[in-house]
């Protein structure tokens, strides 16, 4: 039991930092860059482990370049950010599943947060709270800009700048996030349980509680269950997060039924 | 003593002409109405205004002057996770539950309405919200583009009646796009007529006569010509 507390910790601080940017994410409607971004760090995790260097550092590497590709079509193109993701990441995930070394590709896609040394384990919980403190740091101008971007412009906030940070701390999450669930399921650790939040959620406070609250419930009791039954952690996350959903939806349906 | 002076404005968007030539400018304290046809760049104007796009020519504001905007439209979900209450707070000058009272009540809301959802309410409530908003951070002049639909006649006559007292109470510099011709009469003091380039500026009665009506907004001279060859 001793070997699990470490990684049930960074699984939790993984998981409230992913649901924590989720919620924001959703607010801006943009649910499915978590998973292009997750899909961009597939061949960056490859070439680090053909390359015998450590993944996260591929990762983080391939990551920072989608985000500026993000912002650059986002600001310059006309290509809407559906088509980029439709096109150019999942072709990244093609090159990733093609260069990283067969035996290394199930946990690239499927994550293995059971494998962390204490060392990683330390950097993962001081990245997550570095990057919990930034998110709440921004979270107003983040908010306002996601309502109306004119309306926070005309209050002198530099929208594209802020979009600039946003991508960021996303892609660092999803960094975090990819060691704990995987490439495959990471756009899913960012988004269920905000989804679920915002089911039950009418206040901004509630929604970022709950949606953290969520998360880490998830994390937690998916680490037990897949250290328990000697399973990948990540896609039982992932289940308890759907069925977190389903109950959500269930309230949902009630709370509108009696209002 | 001069707010704005524009001149020789001119802005392209994806590579197409829309505003060609602007010349006004707005004196601290009145009422500027913006009129023209859908499509006229109205709102394209206030958005140069307030530094949304890019433009050539010149945009002067005087020293030191602050502005609040309120958007035409926004693009919300009614189940948006935020309250009224929650929206103030977002305001950079965190504003304290009195005075976001104090500014309900400036546009006639009652207090009631902060623990509702911001995606919940009424396009007529969240108008007024907005304009509270931005009375948050005591702007000199406020720049209002009036939501085309969604708001019936009284809630938009209510709103002119509120956007005015605003200006007699607070000293209020107001720039907003209108399409109600009677409203501008009664309350403008300057209009500026726009059909992607001006067609008019001056006092409501000097400008808004029948022949410059039809040549701003077209219409129905062709059809009675047609009509009188029968």
């Amino acid at each position: 039991m001793h070997d699990l507390l470490l990684p049930v910790i960074v699984a939790a601080f993984v998981a409230a930092c992913a649901s924590l940017l989720g919620s924001f994410a959703i607010l801006k409607r943009m649910a499915l860059v978590g998973d292009a971004m997750s899909h961009v760090a597939l061949p960056g995790m490859g070439l680090a482990l053909l390359f015998k260097f450590n993944p996260y550092i591929g990762a983080v590497a391939f990551l920072l370049v989608a985000v500026v590709g993000i912002w650059i079509v986002q600001y310059r193109s006309a290509l809407s950010i559906d088509t980029i993701v439709g096109v150019f990441f999942t072709t990244s995930l093609a090159v990733g599943a093609l260069i990283t070394p067969d035996q290394d590709l199930l946990e690239a896609l499927f994550g293995n947060i059971a494998e962390l040394t204490v060392f990683e384990s330390a950097i993962s919980i001081i990245m997550s709270v570095v990057l919990i403190a930034a998110i709440i740091h921004i979270r107003k101008k983040l908010t306002l800009s996601m309502i109306s971007g004119e309306i926070a412009h005309s209050v002198g906030i530099n929208t594209s700048r802020l979009e600039f940070v946003f991508l960021l701390i996303f892609a660092l999450s999803v960094a975090l996030g990819i060691r704990f669930v995987g490439a495959l399921l990471m756009g899913s650790l960012v988004i269920i349980p905000a989804a679920s939040a915002k089911n039950i959620a009418k206040s901004l406070k509630t929604f970022l509680i709950w949606s953290v609250v969520f998360g880490v419930f998830a994390a937690t009791l998916g680490m037990w269950i897949a250290y328990s039954r000697k399973v990948a952690p990540g896609p039982v996350f992932i289940l308890i997060s759907a069925c977190l959903f389903a109950a959500s939806l269930v309230v949902r349906q009630v709370k509108k039924a009696a209002s | 003593m001069n707010i704005l002076e524009v001149n020789a404005l001119n802005i392209d968007i994806a590579g197409s002409r829309v505003l060609d030539n602007i010349n006004f400018s707005v004196e601290k304290g009145e009422v500027l109405a913006v009129i023209g046809p859908n499509g006229a760049g109205k709102t394209v104007l206030l958005k140069a205004l307030i530094g949304l796009l890019k433009c050539s020519g010149s945009i002067k504001w005087a020293g030191g002057i602050k502005k609040g905007y309120v958007p035409q439209r926004m693009d919300i979900e009614t189940d948006v996770p935020l309250t009224v209450t929650e929206f103030f707070r977002l305001h950079e000058s965190a504003p304290s539950i009195n005075r976001i009272k104090e500014v309900l009540t400036f546009v006639h809301l009652d207090a009631r309405i902060l623990k509702s959802g911001f995606g919940e309410i009424s396009v007529g409530q969240r108008q007024r919200i907005l304009v509270a908003w931005s009375v948050l951070g005591n702007p000199d002049v406020l720049l209002f583009d009036e939501p085309t639909a969604d708001i019936d006649v009284a809630g938009q006559e209510s709103i002119y009646n509120m956007l005015y007292h605003l200006q007699k109470n607070l000293g209020l510099t107001i720039i907003l796009v209108s399409h109600d011709l009677n409203v501008v009469y009664r309350h403008a003091h300057t209009v500026l007529c726009l059909n992607r380039k001006n067609m008019c500026f001056g006092k409501p009665k000097d400008v808004l006569t029948p022949d410059q009506l039809l040549g701003l907004y077209g219409g129905d001279k062709a059809f009675f010509e047609h009509h009188h060859n029968h």
